[in-house]
């Protein structure tokens, strides 16, 4: 919870607008346009398989950073992610069958609708705080899922609803190449307003909750009301992540979004850095690599003929589980500020190389 | 209205619901001496009920060899895994330690499905008669043995606490750590002690629940379901765990009453306790029994 704070030593700023800035540096900035200008080529070159994982890192990548936004920006704890990214999902589905709505004003206003659920669900927290949060958000989790499997009208029930493809200007986005932009630009403009947001008075509010939420108030903050907004922010982004989910894969069921998904969510924030944009960017990465590397060791294990190669691929699954869980543990208490905090202090050493210490 | 069933479901709701209270009371415990708050209870169950299951079935050894066996091992987990994996959070922030529970609770839920796999599994028989027979019920004699088990648990936290020297000890800890400590107490110790005995008394509770029910992976969702036993009974309180878990219990099965008889919704059994969970913590967050915290500035 302290990324903000810890900066590397050195590495310091002299006045308010540089501090603010989204980008420290120019060059920064234009590595970054320019690397988002070569992702737009990516189709041309990439196989499916990176397409696939791209599109996967982008829709949890910005679930991830409404995590963030609750979690490492405003100090409240959620365990109920998962179920607001399935409610985005649905929801999504559930205004264009329904309503008709064409897919692309049904993403935001799932977004919007996910967001009203965030904040109704955030309501205790307006009393409570710390751990007690984390246990009613996580009876959200499980109200929630359970309202998925027993709302006909709404998910389709155990049958799940099926998602129409995004279209826009008579062009479908129905292949992995070219859903690719739809991802890619849903990341990049989640990104940018996140970034922003927090630069604004209301993500300072936020900041300032988490710091001190008594000092805060005192300030003339509503501490009520950013607890709740921050609720809103975070489940509206999730919301937007599973609708692109649901339009991405074309079906949403309601087997998915359980208290493990949420807990991978944590973790992804966790991994990147409590409290940072690009951490949740980061640990998103990680989280979704994690297990295909993982399946490309344990391939390897299983075909160099040590073991027996059934028994190994089989349990699988259970190595990803583990891999994780294990992986939140380590980054707890070894690198508690995430690859983001890790990231900067790898720059700053070289920045003031070979001075720094 | 049926009578019948409706006994029947409440003497059951009693019966789990002081199972609930002794794994409760496992988890107060936990974060009363030590300010954790244990996502992992549930796979304590799990665990002690998978060990205890193995050196039956694969070792072939008496029940109560490996029923201490299981014991020995589960304190010397518990003392591990706190000193391990708890001792490096002490001061940081409350997710962080959240976080790392539940991160040994995904951790050890999936070593426990990758071992044992993920059907459930039947202890052998350990005692001769299937049912007895009480004021006209017909009552398994697994339920009465969770039963004693429950009031053996629930009289010697009471005599721990209450007369014992690590139980003053951790009393004192839980109410002041400084003034413990320089009173010549050791904080690692008493750390440690609850840890052992939380573990070992929550595998005693999945030794019992998977004689009555089989042993599976659900058993860790039991961890879960204490959360609104705690919140209703007080987060620091014993009795209120006890208490919380009494009327969790029968909650369900009240909730499953009204379910199968009027409004037919299915699954209400389950999703009852969060429900409530919900209301107590927007209208008394500190339960029954909790301390409320004051806040200085």
């Amino acid at each position: 919870m302290i990324a903000l704070s810890m900066r590397p030593c050195g590495d310091f700023r002299t006045t308010y607008k540089a501090d603010t800035q989204i980008f420290e540096t120019s060059t920064i900035r234009g590595v970054t346009i320019a690397s988002i200008i070569a992702l737009c080529f990516a189709p041309l070159v990439l196989d499916a398989y990176y397409l696939t994982l791209f599109i996967q890192i982008s829709y949890l990548a910005i679930a991830a950073l409404g995590l963030n936004i609750l979690v490492g920006f405003t100090g409240q704890i959620s365990l109920g992610h998962g179920a607001f990214f399935g409610f985005g999902a649905f929801a999504s589905a559930w205004f264009t069958n329904t309503f008709a709505v064409p897919v692309w004003i049904s993403i935001p206003l799932a977004g919007c609708f996910t967001m009203a659920v965030g904040m109704l669900f955030g309501l205790p927290a307006a009393r409570i705080k710390g751990l007690y949060l984390a246990i009613a958000t996580l009876a959200a989790q499980f109200i929630i899922e359970d309202f998925f499997a027993r709302a006909e009208w709404f998910s389709g029930g155990a049958y799940g609803a099926a998602a129409e493809s995004v279209s826009l200007f008579g062009h479908t986005f129905d292949s992995d190449e070219s859903f690719f932009y739809v991802a890619l630009f849903s990341l990049v403009f989640m990104y940018i307003w996140g970034s922003n947001l927090m630069r604004s008075r209301d993500g300072r509010a936020f900041v300032a909750v988490r710091d001190h939420y008594l000092s805060a108030e005192i300030m003339g903050i509503n501490l009520t009301w950013y607890r709740l907004l921050s609720f809103g922010v975070s489940s509206f982004y999730a919301g937007i992540g599973g609708a692109l989910y649901g339009h991405y894969l074309g079906f949403v069921s309601a087997e998915g979004f359980t208290l493990m998904m949420s807990v991978q969510f944590l973790a992804m924030i966790i991994i990147g850095g409590l409290g940072s944009v690009q951490g949740a960017l980061l640990g998103t990465i990680f989280i979704v690599l994690l297990p295909e590397v993982l399946e490309g060791l344990v391939g390897m294990i299983a075909g160099s003929g040590l073991v027996e190669q059934g028994s190994l691929m089989e349990s699988l699954s259970y190595f990803k589980e583990m891999a994780i869980g294990l992986v939140i543990i380590l980054f707890l208490i070894f690198e508690p500020d995430g690859l983001a905090h890790r990231w900067k202090q790898i720059k700053a050493y070289w920045k003031y190389y070979p001075f720094a210490y | 209205m049926n009578t019948d069933l409706l006994l029947q479901l409440t003497v059951n709701g009693l019966i789990v619901g002081l199972l609930y209270g002794v794994i409760a009371m496992c988890f107060v415990l936990i974060y009363k001496s030590t300010q954790v708050v244990n996502f992992a209870q549930g796979e304590f169950l799990l665990i002690g009920a998978w060990i205890c299951w193995s050196t039956l079935v694969w070792l072939k050894l008496p029940f109560f060899v490996g029923f201490l066996l299981t014991l020995g091992f589960m304190t010397l987990f518990g003392i591990l895994i706190q000193a391990i994996f708890l001792r490096p959070m002490i001061g940081e922030p409350i997710i962080s330690v959240i976080m790392v529970t539940i991160g040994l609770s995904m951790f050890f839920q999936a070593l426990m499905k990758w071992i044992f796999g993920t059907a459930p599994a039947s202890y052998p028989q350990v005692f001769e008669t299937q049912t007895v027979s009480v004021l006209g019920m017909n009552i398994e004699m697994a339920y009465i043995l969770s039963l004693i088990f429950s009031f053996i648990m629930m009289g010697g936290f009471y005599w721990f606490f209450r007369y014992s020297k690590m139980g003053l000890a951790m009393r004192a800890t839980a109410f002041d750590q400084q003034v413990a400590s320089s009173l010549g107490i050791s904080v690692p110790k008493v750390f440690a002690a609850s840890w052992a005995i939380s573990a070992m008394v929550s595998a005693t509770a999945g030794i019992v629940i998977g004689m009555v029910n089989g042993v599976s992976d659900s058993l860790s969702f039991i961890g879960i379901k204490v959360f609104p036993a705690v919140i209703l009974g007080g987060l620091d309180s014993v009795i209120g765990g006890v208490v919380g878990g009494v009327i969790i219990g029968v909650l369900e099965n009240l909730a499953e009453f009204v379910d199968s008889q009027y409004l037919h919704v299915g699954n209400l059994y389950t999703i009852a306790p969060f429900y409530v969970l919900l209301i107590i913590l927007t209208i008394k967050p500190y339960g029954l029994f909790g301390t409320k915290d004051i806040e200085r500035i």
